[in-house]
């Protein structure tokens, strides 16, 4: 019995105690559920633990495969180090929020079938929106509904699709499938809306810049990540996912180099990297599978690194925007060396992850013989250092000095901010350690001598155009529009119109209404007359007083007529 | 404190120029290595000299003015969605109250 409990479950329960506790003990449950998730993620052998009947449903609450053990401990990694980070800062309700969100992505990891997938994909939906909305201001409120919406109308979708599924097929069962009729491309875009794909990629940085500091770390682990792993179970090879993947690579790059606020580039290059893996899902050769797998896993890490750096910024400061900061390098050198680690570890440098499990996914480009993927992608790894390498690091910590001079970071948020750059380089200079974690075996050398000389050139030539080019890259106070402009301005605008139409087609109902009245009334005096008029002369034809030889005959004819009428 | 920090020695004019210096030797490094260590093209357009260092560059020059171009169609000041419920709002304030996209982010 206990083999069908999914590790999902201590998150659970540790998002139960978390409010029921106080003081040391609400620290010991906030970092030993977390543990024990891991311990039990780690007995669960492959293959479907065991079945229970719901609806005459055959339900797989726990199934175990590489691949999924593999994400399930980043994810708890994930929320192992973003509580250390958190855990002295963050209000009672973020963390609980944030083991319940944990929970929501871990259960899916295990998930063995659609329904149980789907159960856990809206636990996550909810408890997401809640740090969205723990960052507290007006703006988190405003973006925190917009968020919701989105996330509840994918998951409607997504619903539609398993249940086309389920009844085209009769099976519950997760396995791949390609995107062939309306259920199945339900299911794909249902997926793809938490993934951040086009056109509905404005939902991330609109609402993860908006949460707290501590909260955005959690936020840029599980969603989008998760979505990366239900395509890599379901829809592996499906050749769309290519063209989107590249897509999103390429409206991260260039979004980010618009924005002026620190944490919405880095919400932006989560869809360039999301990208990358949608792109090598679209691949779906075991090597593509591998980078797909070993990318989000390293990128899950240092993402929660630049985050987490620069949430200790905005903790100190109260800031986020480049145009406000600078030169805290001067009293930051702790964060700022470990924001330098995850940008570089996001550049794909030599000796971090992002080398090691990215140049993967464009080794599987090559392999299929896929020129202009692999061409855009080797673009896409020069534009990551440019938008994400440099650029973060470089207005945040350095550039102009904006005489800020805050202390560095708390000791819990150092530490763990620590924890995720050794695990950068450790992957980097280790690969082996991920290799062997992932779906199929590995035969891939990451370091050759003629690899690494290329990846120095290209990347240490675009760090070259960052510099020559950066008078043209003069940060402003502004913010770009995107397609969330249609939902945010125009449908707004569109509502207001049809207010006013129905406004109008009011006024002329009720002009109408006035002359039908009147209408009336007039029939009304024309054939029933005044009863009370003062001179009590009746001058309608009903309100007569007629003769009673006059009243006799009508009377007459009209029982004849009846007469007649019964017998003909 | 000020004045000590402003002269840090990361961002004394010299520095500056002494990391300038060595940067630009280290860039010609890259691409003079390719003499010694042959850099195999996987489609046979990526297989000349200096590539990786022309692509990096040139892309990176692409991307930067094509988003430099992009800006001047879909840059807009912070407070453009709040400022649009502020108009709005004097017809439709209620329902749009809530929505004031963060410029405190």
């Amino acid at each position: 019995m206990t083999e069908l409990l999914s590790p999902a479950l201590w998150m659970v329960l540790g998002a139960v105690l978390i409010p029921l506790t106080r003081s040391h003990l609400r620290t010991a449950v906030i970092f030993s559920m977390p543990l024990l998730t891991l311990w039990s993620i780690w007995q669960i052998a492959d293959g479907v633990a065991g079945t229970v009947s719901f609806l005459e449903y055959p339900i797989e609450p726990v199934e175990g495969s590489p691949v999924r053990r593999l994400f399930a401990t980043v994810f708890t990694l994930m929320a192992f180090l973003g509580s250390l980070y958190a855990f002295k800062t963050a209000k009672w309700y973020e963390l609980a929020a944030a083991f319940a969100y944990a929970a929501g992505a871990i259960g899916v990891c295990f998930a063995g079938d659609l329904i149980t997938l789907f159960l856990y994909w809206e636990l996550m939906a909810i408890f997401s929106t809640v740090i969205v909305w723990c960052g507290g201001t007006p703006g988190a409120r405003a973006a925190g509904i917009r968020y919701a919406i989105m996330h509840l109308l994918g998951g409607v979708i997504l619903k539609v699709g398993i249940e086309g599924v389920v009844i085209s097929t009769g099976s519950i069962q997760i396995q791949p499938m390609l995107a062939h009729d309306f259920s199945t491309w339900m299911i794909m875009i249902g997926i793809l809306i938490n993934a951040a794909a086009p056109p509905v990629s404005a939902w991330l940085s609109d609402a993860y810049p908006e949460s707290s500091a501590t909260g955005a770390v959690f936020l840029s682990a599980f969603t989008t990540k998760t979505a990366v792993l239900a395509l890599i179970l379901l829809f592996p090879g499906e050749p769309i996912l290519i063209g989107v993947g590249l897509y999103m690579i390429v409206y991260g790059i260039i979004y980010a180099l618009l924005e002026n606020d620190a944490r919405r580039i880095l919400a932006y290059s989560i869809v360039n990297q999301v990208g990358f893996m949608v792109c090598a899902v679209g691949i779906g050769t075991e090597m593509a599978l591998n980078g797909a797998a070993a990318h989000a896993f390293a990128h899950i890490i240092y993402k929660a690194l630049l985050f987490m750096s620069a949430g200790v910024v905005l903790y100190r400061t109260g800031k986020s925007r480049c145009t406000d900061l600078g030169g805290l390098f001067r009293t930051m050198p702790f964060t700022t060396s470990m924001g330098i680690i995850g940008a570089l570890s996001i550049s794909s440098f030599p000796l971090t992850s992002g080398f090691t499990t990215k140049s993967m996914i464009s080794q599987a480009a090559v392999d299929e013989n896929l020129f202009i993927v692999y061409m855009l992608l080797t673009a896409a790894s020069a534009g990551v250092f440019l938008h994400a390498g440099i650029k973060f690091p470089w207005f945040v910590f350095f550039q102009k000095d904006s005489g800020l001079r805050p202390k560095d970071a708390p000791w819990n948020m150092g530490l763990a901010m620590g924890g995720c750059a050794f695990i950068c380089i450790l992957l980097g200079v280790a690969p082996n350690l991920i290799y062997e974690l992932l779906p199929y075996p590995v035969d891939y050398q990451p370091y050759t001598t003629y690899k690494v000389l290329f990846y120095l050139q290209l990347l240490l030539f675009s760090g070259l155009a960052f510099f020559v080019l950066l008078p043209l890259m003069k940060r402003t106070q502004t913010i770009s529009l995107d397609t969330d402009w249609l939902w945010r301005k125009l449908a707004a605008r569109l509502l207001l119109v049809m207010e006013s139409v129905a406004g109008v087609v009011k006024q002329r109902f009720d002009h109408l209404g006035v002359a039908s009245t009147r209408a009336g009334n007039y029939l009304v005096l024309r054939y029933l007359g005044d009863p009370h008029a003062e001179d009590s002369e009746e001058k309608s034809v009903f309100s007569r007083s007629w003769t009673i030889g006059t009243t006799a005959l009508w009377i007459s004819v009209l029982l004849s007529t009846y007469v007649l009428a019964n017998y003909l | 404190m000020n004045q000590q920090d402003n002269n840090h020695w990361l961002v004394r004019a010299s520095t500056i120029r002494l990391l300038w210096i060595g940067g630009s030797i280290v860039l010609g490094l890259t691409v003079v290595a390719q003499i010694f260590i042959p850099i195999k093209g996987h489609f046979g357009a990526d297989d000349w000299f200096g590539f990786g260092a022309a692509y990096g560059f040139v892309v990176c020059l692409l991307m930067v003015v094509f988003a430099k171009g992009l800006g001047f169609v879909l840059k807009r000041k912070e407070d453009f969605y709040d400022a649009g419920e502020e108009i709005d709002g004097s017809v439709n304030g209620a329902e749009d109250s809530g929505d004031h996209s963060g410029d405190d982010a």
